[in-house]
């Protein structure tokens, strides 16, 4: 389980308050795969982001990143692996007490390496990129919602991460919006980046990946193309591409907020 | 099955206290060593100790007034008003003036750290720090924890002053002389009860700052949880500030 430049996630489990969110899940991302992880609302999908990035601590297995076992390190050695990695939160998670500017330099200020003319420039670049260079100056609370999640793609991009991960990148979205930010993942993923999203809405994930992984109760059921998860004849599959009368009003226990340990 | 509910709350107790001392000891190692995030250190001594001046102005002034007062009726029928500085001042110094700003600040500064930590929590904003490479005990808390430990003995000194000063207004309003007033001040004061009244704001500044990160970062359920997290604070923080007073004055009688 220790290959270079890929995600594995071998036989995880995560279980909050006595309740299983996850059990024995298994991913391997490749360097340059483009997946998409489904599954209906509350099932669990954000938490594997946030076990990938190590803001969650799976309470069995291990997760790999290029070969190292990241689940028993120390917030300070998780700092060096998240370098690799970036993450687009579903409501764009942006700082509002920092302008769209800051935002986008935040992580190489911290960084500290570059100077500050340096950074402006890759400021620039990447607003640039996501069409956002009046923006600049402008607060959160000032953009809209597409705006919001493209200045968060922009300062994804910001310190050139290998993996970036989407959650929910066209939720809440117009279809000018949807079609903006499918067009700029499929920019990043020309430029060999390796993108991980989850998302429940079909049209992006056909859109942007082109591989598929299923997860129903807390399991993972389904992994392969787009061909092989339309003609699956797994019932949760099925059911989720053409939900019926059994699927009205279903109680499914969300996800819900887990308390991270910091 | 009452056992068992007792239990189960005290080790959810146990657990928080325990990871409020650990979250309390990184914040104070963090303090003296790099980055210093000098920037978001001088805006929260702005918000917290500039902020809050006006409030602790106006406790200091009409609680060192209402003393006064009572004082004056109290001490007129054995002609001893002459005394009045000095028990608004002792007062004030050694108790009032640290207790009465440290409960104003943790009802405004407390519950707008609260707040903002915990609406930076239910956004996702912690976690994009934490992603981005920062290390926000050190960001979030220790720059909120320094700018508090030198904002609160201030403004501790401020309330003590505009208290004395409000006293004075009600005694020469009865006719006390203004030299007996102040020249009282000395007599009831001794070196250490100065120690004490900048010692007190400094721990319940620490108190305060911590309680409300603690709360903070530990917000979950969205709006309704942020609101539950504020009054959390304020409640404890003022608990916390009274009980560890009584402590405090013990240890400092001890040791006179």
């Amino acid at each position: 389980m220790s290959e270079k430049s890929c995600i594995v996630m071998d036989k995880v489990s995560y279980t909050v308050g006595g309740r299983s969110i996850l059990r024995d899940f298994d991913l391997r991302l490749e360097q340059g795969e483009n997946r998409t992880i489904l599954g209906v609302s509350g099932v669990g999908k954000t938490t594997i982001l946030k076990l990938i990035l190590g803001l969650l601590k799976p309470s069995s297995g291990a997760i790999f990143i290029d070969g190292i076992d990241i689940s028993g390190l120390s917030e300070k050695t998780l700092t060096q692996t998240r370098k690799k990695m970036a993450i687009v939160f579903q409501g764009g998670a942006l700082f509002d007490s920092m302008t769209v500017g800051e935002n986008v330099g935040y992580r190489l200020l911290e960084e500290g390496e570059l100077s500050e003319a340096e950074i402006e420039a890759i400021v620039h670049e990447k607003l640039g990129f996501v069409g956002l260079e009046k923006a600049i100056d402008l607060y959160p609370a000032e953009l809209s919602g597409g705006m919001k999640k493209r200045a968060a793609i922009a300062r994804s991009l910001a310190a050139d991460p290998e993996y970036i991960f989407f959650d929910e990148p066209t939720t809440g979205l117009d279809p000018i919006g949807v079609y903006n930010i499918q067009q700029l993942m499929i920019r990043l993923q020309g430029e060999g980046k390796t993108t991980l999203v989850v998302t429940h809405d079909m049209n992006t994930a056909f859109a942007v990946s082109n591989r598929f992984s299923f997860i129903h109760e807390a399991r993972l059921v389904f992994e392969g193309s787009r061909e092989e998860l339309q003609l699956s004849a797994i019932a949760s599959v099925r059911e989720f591409f053409t939900p019926g009368e059994e699927s009205l009003f279903r109680y499914v226990e969300a996800e819900g907020d887990h308390e991270t340990e910091r | 099955m009452p056992s068992r509910f007792f239990e189960k709350r005290l080790l959810v107790f146990f657990s928080e206290l325990q990871s409020f001392f650990s979250l309390s000891l990184k914040a104070l190692f963090r303090i003296f060593s790099p980055p210093f995030y000098y920037r978001e250190f001088m805006a929260q001594l702005d918000k917290g100790g500039v902020g809050s001046l006006f409030i602790v102005c106006l406790t200091g002034l009409f609680s060192g007034m209402v003393m006064a007062l009572q004082a004056i009726i109290q001490l007129k029928p054995f002609a001893a008003t002459s005394y009045i500085g000095g028990m608004v001042a002792v007062t004030m110094i050694k108790e009032l003036g640290p207790v009465l700003s440290a409960l104003m600040v943790a009802g405004r500064v407390g519950s707008s750290i609260t707040a903002e930590l915990g609406t930076m929590v239910v956004t996702e904003q912690v976690d994009a720090m934490q992603v981005e490479g920062t290390d926000i005990i050190r960001r979030l808390i220790t720059s909120r924890l320094k700018a508090m430990l030198i904002a609160m003995p201030l403004l501790a000194v401020v309330t003590d002053a505009v208290a004395i000063s409000g006293g004075y207004l009600i005694a020469s309003g009865y006719q006390i002389s203004p030299l007996m007033y102040w020249k009282s001040l000395p007599q009831f004061m001794k070196f250490q009860d100065l120690i004490e009244a900048v010692a007190k704001p400094v721990f319940f500044g620490f108190l305060i700052v911590m309680i409300a990160c603690h709360v903070g970062l530990r917000v979950s359920g969205g709006a309704e949880g942020v609101g539950v997290a504020v009054k959390r604070t304020v409640v404890i923080a003022s608990v916390c500030i009274l009980v560890s007073d009584f402590f405090i004055t013990k240890l400092f009688i001890a040791f006179r």
